[in-house]
Order: C-alpha cells, then sequence, then structure tokens
C-alpha cells in the first residue's frame, strides 16, 4: 500500500507545472549566485588622500594602501574639508590624513601621525575598512623599520610583530563558509515549504476526502508524504555538492557519510514540521505564510549570518529548539574542520529527537475524523 | 422493508451542530440490502453531514448508527473497506490518468482492477477510450462515472453518493441512475442524495429531508399517492400576475409556479377546472388553461412544507 502511495506522490510532484523547475532551479541560484552576494568580505572600499606632505615617504604610504585589493584611490584632496565632501557625496568611505611634517618627523622623532575618519553608516564597511587600513599602515611602519633607516635607530628596537595563523580555512575564504550553510538554506526552503503545501493542498482539491475513507493508516499516510521529500532532499544536495565542487573547488575534508547521516535525519525533522503546518491549515495560502514565518525566525536563529555566539544570551537559548541551528554547525564541521559523527554526537541526537517530535507530531495532528 | 429485513444502514436519532446551526436533527432511518434509498432536499438540509457521519468522517453530537450492523464510530475500520463513497465534491486526483486513479485506488484497497473487473465493465467501458487522459481534463459526466468506478473498484456492500447528479447534463444524468439500478441487481445497497426531486422516482424509498430534519419516509409511489388534495395546473397570460389572482381566489388553498405553469390545490368539491378557467377569463388573462394533473414528489415536498 505505502509504495503506491510513494509512486502516486511522486507522479504528482513530477506532473506539476511548477515543482519540478524549482528543485533544479533552486540549488543552481543559490549556489551560482548566493556565495558572491551573501559575503562579509568588505572590499572595494573608496578612500580619499589628503597628502599634506608630498615626500617620498607619503606617497609610498599611498601607494600601499592602493594596491591593496580591498582599497580604491578613489580621490585625493587638497584639504581636510574639501575630502568631507567627497564622504557626503559618498565618492568616499575613508578619509587618510598626511600631516605636513610626516616624513621630516618619522626621520628625526622616530614616528608621525597619519588621521583617518571613516563613514560608518554601513557600520560592518567603515569597521572592516578602518581595522584593515589600519594593518596596511601597521605593516608599513614596520617595513619602515625593517628597512634600518639609519636615520631612524633608536625607534625600531623593541618593535615586535604580530603573526596571525589561520586554522580551518587558512585562506579565510568565505565562500568555504557560506556555501555549507547555503545547501543548508537549500535543503531548508525545499523540504520545509513543500510538505507544508502537501496535505493542505489535497484538502483544497478535495482529493483528502476520498482518502480519508479508505484503510490508509495514519503513519502510513504520514510516511508515504514523508519519504517524497527524503528523496528529492538527497537528489538536491548531493547536485549542489557536485556543484561546489565544480564552482568554487569545495569538497568536504570531512566524509560525504557524515554528511548523508545527518542530511537523511534533518529533512526527516523538517518535513515532519512542514507537515503539521498542513494538517493545521485549511488553505494552501494559510500554510504557505506560516511555513514562512517560521523558516524566516529558523534561518535568522541559525547562524547563518550571525554566530549564535555572538547573540545574547536570552537568544541563544531560544537557538537550542531550533533544528536549523545544528545542521548549520554540523555542515559547516565536516566541510571545514572534517568533523565525524563522533564528535557531532550532540548535534545528531538533538537533531534525532526534532524528528520523532515533529513527526510523531504530523501524525497525531492528522486527523480523519472530525 | 422493500426488499429484506435485516437493516444494512440503521441510524438512530442522529444529531449533529455546526456551532448554532444544526445540521442534522434527530435524523432516523433504516435501509435495507440491496435497496436504492434516495436523500430529497434542498441545499442545507442536512443531507452531506449524514453522509459523512455514515462514511465515518464526521462524528454525531448524539445519537448513533450501524452499517452492515457495524457501528460508525467504534468499528471505523472495518467499514471502510466495506463502503463506496462518492463525496458531493470531484475528488480523485485530477493529474492522474483515468487509469491511474483507478489502479491507484485499488491498491490501496489492496484489490486488483482485474479481481473486480467485472462489477465496473458497463461503465468502465465507456471510460477507456480516455483511459490515459487527465482525470481534471475529463467532461463533467465522464468525472462522475470515474468516481462510480473507484467508489466500486474494492468491491463494497454499500455505496453512499452524495450529489453525483450535480452539475452534470440531462443526458449523463439518466445515465448514471441507470447504472445505480444496475449495481442494485448486484445486491449492493445504494444511498444517494440530490436536489433534483424528478430522480427520486428512481429510487426504491426516499426520505425528504428539510433543515436536517427527516420529513417523511416512503416509496416514492406511496408519497405521490398520499398527496392529500386535488393539484391543477393553471396557465394564462400575464403570468405573475396570475398568481397573486390565484392566491386570492376563496376555493384555491395554495398556489406556486412551477416551471412554465402555476400549481394550485384547490377545493375540488366547489369548484372544476372550467369554472375556473371561465373566472381567469373574466379577469381579463388570456389563453387560460387548466387542468388536473398527477402530483410529483416537488409537489408532496411543497404540500409537507406547508403543513
Amino acid at each position: 500500500m505505502l509504495k503506491f502511495l510513494i509512486e502516486k506522490e511522486f507522479k504528482q510532484l513530477a506532473r506539476h507545472s511548477f515543482l519540478p523547475k524549482l528543485i533544479i532551479v533552486m540549488p543552481c541560484v543559490m549556489l551560482l549566485v548566493m556565495p558572491w552576494v551573501a559575503n562579509h568580505e568588505v572590499k572595494n572600499v573608496n578612500v580619499c588622500l589628503v597628502d599634506n606632505d608630498h615626500s617620498a615617504l607619503s606617497s609610498r604610504l599611498a601607494q600601499k594602501v592602493s594596491s591593496s585589493a580591498y582599497f580604491n584611490l578613489s580621490a585625493t584632496a587638497s584639504g581636510y574639508s574639501e575630502a568631507m565632501q567627497s564622504i557626503e557625496s559618498g565618492k568616499a568611505d575613508l578619509i587618510l590624513e598626511v600631516q605636513p611634517d610626516f616624513e621630516r618627523r618619522l626621520v628625526r622623532e622616530g614616528e608621525a601621525e597619519v588621521m583617518l575618519s571613516v563613514n560608518a553608516v554601513n557600520g560592518v564597511k567603515g569597521g572592516l575598512g578602518s581595522s584593515y587600513l589600519l594593518n596596511i599602515v601597521n605593516d608599513y611602519a614596520a617595513e619602515l623599520r625593517s628597512e634600518q633607516l639609519p636615520y631612524m635607530g633608536a625607534a625600531a628596537s623593541g618593535s615586535f610583530q604580530l603573526q596571525a595563523s589561520y586554522f580551518f580555512n587558512p585562506s579565510l575564504n568565505y565562500k568555504a563558509y557560506m556555501v555549507p550553510a547555503l545547501m543548508v538554506l537549500l535543503i531548508t526552503l525545499l523540504c520545509g515549504f513543500l510538505p507544508a503545501l502537501n496535505i493542505v493542498s489535497e484538502k483544497e482539491s478535495g482529493t483528502i476526502e476520498q482518502l480519508n475513507v479508505t484503510p490508509v493508516g495514519k503513519l502510513t499516510f504520514v510516511i508515504a508524504k514523508l519519504i517524497p521529500y527524503w528523496i528529492v532532499g538527497f537528489i538536491t544536495i548531493s547536485f549542489s555538492f557536485a556543484l561546489a565542487a565544480l564552482l568554487y573547488n569545495l569538497t568536504p575534508v570531512g566524509s560525504f557519510g557524515t554528511i548523508y547521516v545527518f542530511i537523511g535525519v534533518y529533512i526527516l525533522a523538517l518535513s515532519g514540521f512542514g507537515l503539521v503546518i498542513s494538517n493545521y491549515s485549511n488553505a494552501t495560502q494559510q500554510a504557505m505564510l506560516v511555513a514562512f514565518f517560521f523558516i524566516m525566525i529558523l534561518v535568522f536563529m541559525s547562524g547563518l549570518f550571525t554566530p549564535v555566539s555572538s547573540m545574547p544570551q536570552w537568544a541563544q537559548n531560544i537557538t537550542i529548539f531550533n533544528p536549523l541551528k545544528y545542521f548549520m554547525q554540523v555542515m559547516r564541521m565536516v566541510y571545514l574542520k572534517g568533523s565525524s559523527v563522533a564528535e557531532l554526537t550532540p548535534q545528531l541526537l538533538a537533531l534525532c529527537g526534532f524528528a520523532v517530535f515533529s513527526n510523531t507530531w504530523a501524525m497525531l495532528s492528522y486527523k480523519k475524523v472530525r | 422493508m422493500s426488499t429484506e429485513n435485516i437493516a444494512t444502514i440503521s441510524c438512530r436519532q442522529l444529531s449533529k451542530r455546526y456551532g448554532k446551526v444544526e445540521a442534522l436533527r434527530n435524523a432516523s432511518f433504516e435501509v435495507g440490502r440491496g435497496e436504492i434509498f434516495g436523500c430529497i432536499g434542498p441545499d442545507g438540509s442536512g443531507k452531506s453531514t449524514l453522509f459523512r457521519i455514515l462514511t465515518t468522517l464526521l462524528r454525531a453530537d448524539s445519537g448513533g448508527a450501524t452499517v452492515e450492523g457495524l457501528d460508525v464510530v467504534k468499528d471505523y475500520h472495518a467499514i471502510r473497506n466495506r463502503l463506496g463513497y462518492m463525496p458531493g465534491r470531484f475528488s480523485l486526483y485530477q493529474d492522474l490518468s483515468v487509469e491511474e486513479n483507478l489502479n491507484f485506488f485499488a491498491s490501496i484497497f489492496n484489490v486488483t482492477i482485474r479481481e473486480n473487473y467485472p462489477l465496473i465493465r458497463d461503465i468502465y467501458r465507456q471510460l477507456e477510450p480516455f483511459k490515459s487522459r487527465r482525470a481534471g481534463k475529463l467532461s463533467g459526466g465522464m468525472k462522475q462515472k470515474l468516481a462510480l468506478c473507484c467508489a466500486l473498484i474494492h468491491k463494497p456492500s454499500v455505496l453512499l453518493l452524495d450529489e453525483p447528479t450535480t452539475g452534470v447534463d440531462p443526458i449523463s444524468r439518466k445515465e448514471f441512475w441507470d447504472i445505480l439500478a444496475q449495481l442494485r441487481r448486484q445486491d449492493i445497497t445504494i444511498v444517494v442524495s440530490t436536489p433534483y426531486m424528478d430522480e427520486a422516482l428512481r429510487c426504491d424509498r426516499i426520505a425528504l429531508m428539510r433543515e436536517g430534519a427527516v420529513l417523511k419516509i416512503e416509496t416514492p409511489e406511496r408519497i405521490i399517492s398520499q398527496f392529500p388534495q386535488t393539484l391543477w395546473s393553471v396557465q394564462g397570460d400575464p403570468m405573475y400576475k396570475l398568481l397573486t389572482d390565484l392566491r386570492r381566489h376563496e376555493d384555491i388553498i395554495s398556489s406556486y409556479a412551477f416551471g412554465d405553469a402555476h400549481h394550485a390545490t384547490v377545493r375540488s368539491e366547489r369548484i372544476t377546472p372550467l369554472q375556473l378557467e371561465e373566472n381567469l377569463k373574466m379577469l381579463g388573462y388570456l389563453n387560460v388553461e387548466v387542468k388536473k394533473i398527477q402530483p410529483t414528489i416537488e409537489d408532496c415536498y411543497i404540500a409537507m412544507i406547508n403543513d
């Protein structure tokens, strides 16, 4: 009996005018476009240089700034107020002002000052931009010291250099961080929305009435609804693994086996919730909006963009009930750190818990008799 | 009981409310094996609610019902195997083909089409040319035939058809009733609801329903023969004014529009059709025609409501 119910679901899915296309198009868009735009790296920061010194050392600084991939030396101004205008008009994000006696003081006293003014309307861009620029300036200072300019003697003696080494993502490649998370988002959208729309559309078309008078049991019914999404989810995720490998040369450090174990459990948990929504809704529109509401919250509280650890404590407490968070952690850890099931046991247990809970609920809330 | 003494379906004092609306009020009746039992009444008379209780999809607030001796609440699972149900709205999978729908419903009842093919052969033959067409693309009459096939494929002993002919053309409606008559010969008990009073004549017995209550249960012939008054059909121009004048006439008990004529119940001991014709001509009506007619089920229904 189950076999025929599942067969029916697949036939309906395949004949749907829209869903099969969505299943193909969504991973493509998600992986072709999103990694480029869902990106916290700050690039193309426009710098306005106010060089009041016009010396050899100050123009070397300017060159250093403009040779960085992060900055464009978009304008030079003759004075601070003129530079301020370029910030106001949006031509520049940062002002780097070099004092008139920059070279002279460096040579005589071994130190000099530059001023940094930042447009902080976009906090992330302002913050990161200024710290990048600070790095460049410090770097330049260290460079001058290491050149051991004879006239700089004493000041250089006590300096030290900070060397950071980045684990798991040595080149700080933002895509390596985002792509696994986008796969989670993809699975969540497909396997969350589709089940939410499924039962309710049988209600709308009236077919559920005919099905309810048959001997099909609750358990069989719910399983028959779950398995198709399970399979769709597996196909989609495998497709996106291939895309990630092809486009971004990203393959998990850990094993695909680990990921598939978690995906299996995760889809079950999520589709269960979808079915619950469907059971309580009377119209597709209602189911759609409710599903949208929950998925929104789950996504924002999952750590996709903002790390969970930097949320306020009360919000962190809420994320305990967010299956998306666990799966997000798993994907990133397997992709970047190479974690295996053994290290991810807490996440596995949590997801299993969600799967049992949501599907039991789905089964109980499916009522043949009113 | 028209055929046998053992009731296939038995309802006792069934009541159901939706909030303030009483959908069903103390409905009681019994249906015998192999009978075609019609529930006749306008929209909102409680037919669908009754069907949903009998098909185990809805629980009654009070009262009880059995189908084949099985309780609709306790033995719902056993009932579902013996019941064929056609809901009022077309509820097969529109995106599956004719054949796939039939196959699907056969398989979830654990039977094969071949096993029970003899039962649906006559109906399915008409569908066969379209068997690979999607159910959603069939005509109204064909949809109903397919729905009937799907409801029959597990060889139920009881068939519940909720307004199967609503929205179907007159020829298909007639064909549909011919099919039901054939099924009856195979000992299938059929309960069918319809808002069309003319279809009542094709039932063995009918229950006239109104606002959730069963007014009367009888064979259609007897309901007609029990019509308490004399019925005339009256025509004349202008028709609309005629109705008000008829209602004013002292020898006429009641009158109402009925298709292209007016029906009137009269005190026949005081007036003859000819006299009424004369009366009306004197009032200036043209083309006046008055004749005695046999009441239809609808006349009986109207008479019962007016009581």
